[in-house]
């Protein structure tokens, strides 16, 4: 049912979004170079992009997969910092000296919890929405707030802080001369894409998305698609988080929290729609770089954290405006 | 006789409310203390007028988390208006205050009308725009009580005596806006017309309501509502921080949804939002009381929200069968 041979032209026209986003790109990345030729379009400045935007990205291919059966994650970042804390946590109570453990087994069991955090707490969200019934919003509304909660209780306030050092290497390190964490970005943007768009998981995700009720007509278990889908939205905000406390060393309760509105900005920027049933990883991902230019380069031109946080809202706004005139002319 | 009484959601959340207080005054009979009570009563006044402005967007069916960026932008700007002109009053500054909200409020209702976008997106932009320019270009500093207008200060401390306790006069504005949005809900057209486009937007198309006066009604006065309660904040604690208000929403919505409205919209009353409000202000500053550590409140407030939007799922499931 799928041709497989890539036609470049076919796939701009079924998303001529990403055309879109790649000249909002392009203009950005030249209005930046021509205001600020010295500090923007020097290598240092991408490489530090290049460790900072892998967790805002994966956050935002997380909210996508969320918002593809019509829903919405709003604990993505009460996940993260729980991962992160928890697996804190465990390096605290579990030293090296302690238990006798190689530096590399303690991290892959960090890991392993982290991602089993995020595992389950999207099973809950999951096991809310699909059946309990509760709305997506109010039900990670909710849950979000317990994650966090449990973050506070769990640190008593403070960062927690003592990462091994290889679990910082996941978030500093460098791959080759290329950002680690960028490159676990790139590993599971393909990853996702080749589930989105290549195995049945993906199709019946996408086919909810567009009509739930004919989705389950054709005999498809909505449910449980609705529940792998918040449990791979879960798995993923972990692993942001992972890179997160690998990148500070640290981990706290309030970290990111700005990350929630940015992650529902670049999933909406990346053309997913948040009523279900369209989004691709390539879409999201041109917008977080996009994003991450705009930010950087305001950066640079010395506006400050509040003015960036109006300009992030400002583009939202932008975008739906012009997501809604392009639906409107088709 | 009765029967009708206790299908009402009301009834049940004022019986669960009284069982919750029994509870924790066995556990603490402090609890009844006219002293707690009062300053529980006290602890209403802000969520509650707030309550109110979510009540009215989740009966539409829409949703707003960009009321407390309003709040903190009508209070902080309306208190910096009157320290730069020096000017000593408060009928003026409440109005200014409500006019800054209704006006962001418009904001929402253009980009939810116009665009057609779903309500949650719209206002996280929103409230991300307004905290921006209120913080990047008004300020960050705190006016603290040395630098808050007098006649605020004096307004917001207003007590009446009752039982050697003092029960602050502010929660006659909270229930006497309570009534008046009452009122509008239930003996208006266009309250009843919020209904109806939150029941099913077309249906209250094609019965004759203005659709885009309901939204821009609705979003309007939901504005208004938090940018007098903002002000009225800085009132009662006698500072105006413009970082107030983070985290707001979640409580605010918790309590209406504690008072059984329906996300879904078309559902959702005054009463129910009150004894809501009430029961969420309970459950949270009663934790210390309860000799629960205080880290605690954010798992508390998270697990109110899920256990009451189940508990109004599984009920609005029973009402479909």
């Amino acid at each position: 049912m799928m041709n497989q041979r890539f036609d470049f032209r076919r796939f701009v026209d079924r998303d001529n979004n990403i055309l879109q986003l790649l000249l909002i790109t392009a203009v950005i990345f030249a209005l930046m170079s021509f205001l600020e030729p010295t500090k923007f379009l020097r290598y240092y400045n991408f490489e530090s992009i290049s460790f900072v935007f892998p967790e805002l990205g994966i956050l935002a291919i997380a909210m996508m997969l969320a918002m593809l059966t019509g829903g919405i994650d709003l604990s993505v970042i009460g996940i993260a910092n729980l991962s992160g804390i928890l697996a804190g946590v465990f390096f605290l109570r579990f030293s090296a000296e302690a238990t006798g453990m190689s530096e590399l087994l303690r991290v892959g069991l960090g890991v392993l919890l982290a991602l089993s955090v995020g595992v389950i707490a999207g099973l809950i969200n999951g096991l809310l929405i699909a059946k309990a019934r509760i709305t997506p919003i109010l039900a990670t509304l909710g849950t979000g707030q317990i994650f966090t909660g449990l973050c506070v209780v769990l640190t008593g306030g403070p960062a927690i802080t003592g990462f091994p050092a290889y679990w910082s290497a996941i978030g500093n390190g460098k791959i080759l001369g290329i950002a680690a964490p960028l490159v676990l970005f790139l590993v599971v943007a393909v990853v996702i894409t080749i589930v989105l768009t290549r195995t049945p998981f993906g199709l019946k995700l996408m086919l909810i998305g567009t009509n739930p009720r004919a989705a389950v007509f054709a005999g498809l278990s909505k449910d449980r698609m609705i529940l792998y889908s918040y449990m791979t939205t879960g798995a993923l905000a972990s692993i942001a988080g992972i890179m997160l406390s690998g990148r500070t060393n640290a981990a706290k309760s309030d970290y990111g929290t700005s990350y929630l509105l940015q992650a529902v900005l670049i999933a909406v920027l990346g053309g997913t729609n948040p009523a279900g049933g369209r989004g691709t990883v390539a879409g999201v991902s041109i917008a977080v770089v996009a994003l991450m230019l705009l930010a950087s380069g305001f950066q640079m031109m010395r506006f400050s954290n509040h003015l960036i946080d109006f300009i992030w809202g400002g583009f939202l706004l932008l975008v739906i405006a012009i997501n809604s005139f392009r639906n409107r002319n088709r | 006789m009765l029967a009708p009484l206790f299908r009402r959601s009301e009834t049940v959340i004022a019986l669960i409310l009284i069982g919750v207080m029994i509870v924790i005054g066995l556990i603490n009979p402090a609890f009844w203390s006219l002293d707690n009570l009062f300053s529980l009563v006290r602890a209403n006044v802000i969520i509650g007028i707030m309550a109110l402005s979510v009540l009215m967007v989740m009966i539409s069916g829409g949703i707003d988390v960009s009321f407390p960026a309003f709040a903190a932008a009508a209070m902080y700007l309306t208190v910096i208006a009157m320290n730069s002109v020096g000017y000593q009053g408060v009928v003026l500054p409440f109005i200014g205050a409500t006019v800054i909200g209704l006006l962001c409020g418009l904001v929402n209702a253009f980009f939810i009308h116009t665009f057609r976008m779903i309500p949650l997106i719209v206002t996280l932009g929103t409230a991300s725009v307004v905290r921006g320019l209120l913080l990047g270009l008004v300020g960050t500093s705190i006016i603290n009580i040395d630098r808050m207008p007098k006649s605020l200060i004096g307004f917001g401390r207003t007590t009446i005596d009752i039982g050697g306790s003092a029960l602050t006069a502010m929660v006659f504005v909270y229930l006497g806006l309570a009534v008046a949005v009452w009122l509008f809900l239930t003996r208006t057209m266009a309250g009843r017309g919020i209904y109806a486009y939150g029941g099913d937007a077309e249906s209250a198309k094609r019965v004759g309501f203005n659709t885009r006066r309901t939204v821009y009604l609705v979003y309007g006065l939901a504005g208004a509502l938090a940018g007098f309660a903002g002000l009225l904040q800085a009132a009662m604690i006698w500072l105006a921080n413009p970082r107030g208000f983070v985290g707001f929403e979640l409580d605010v919505i918790a309590a209406v949804v504690l008072g059984g409205a329906s996300i879904f919209g078309g559902r959702g009353s005054v009463l129910g939002t009150l004894l809501g409000v009430f029961m969420l202000v309970l459950i949270k500053n009663s934790l210390i009381i309860m000799r629960v550590d205080n880290t605690w409140q954010g798992v508390v407030v998270g697990a109110v929200i899920v256990f009451a939007t189940a508990l109004t799922a599984w009920r609005d499931r029973n009402k479909l069968a």
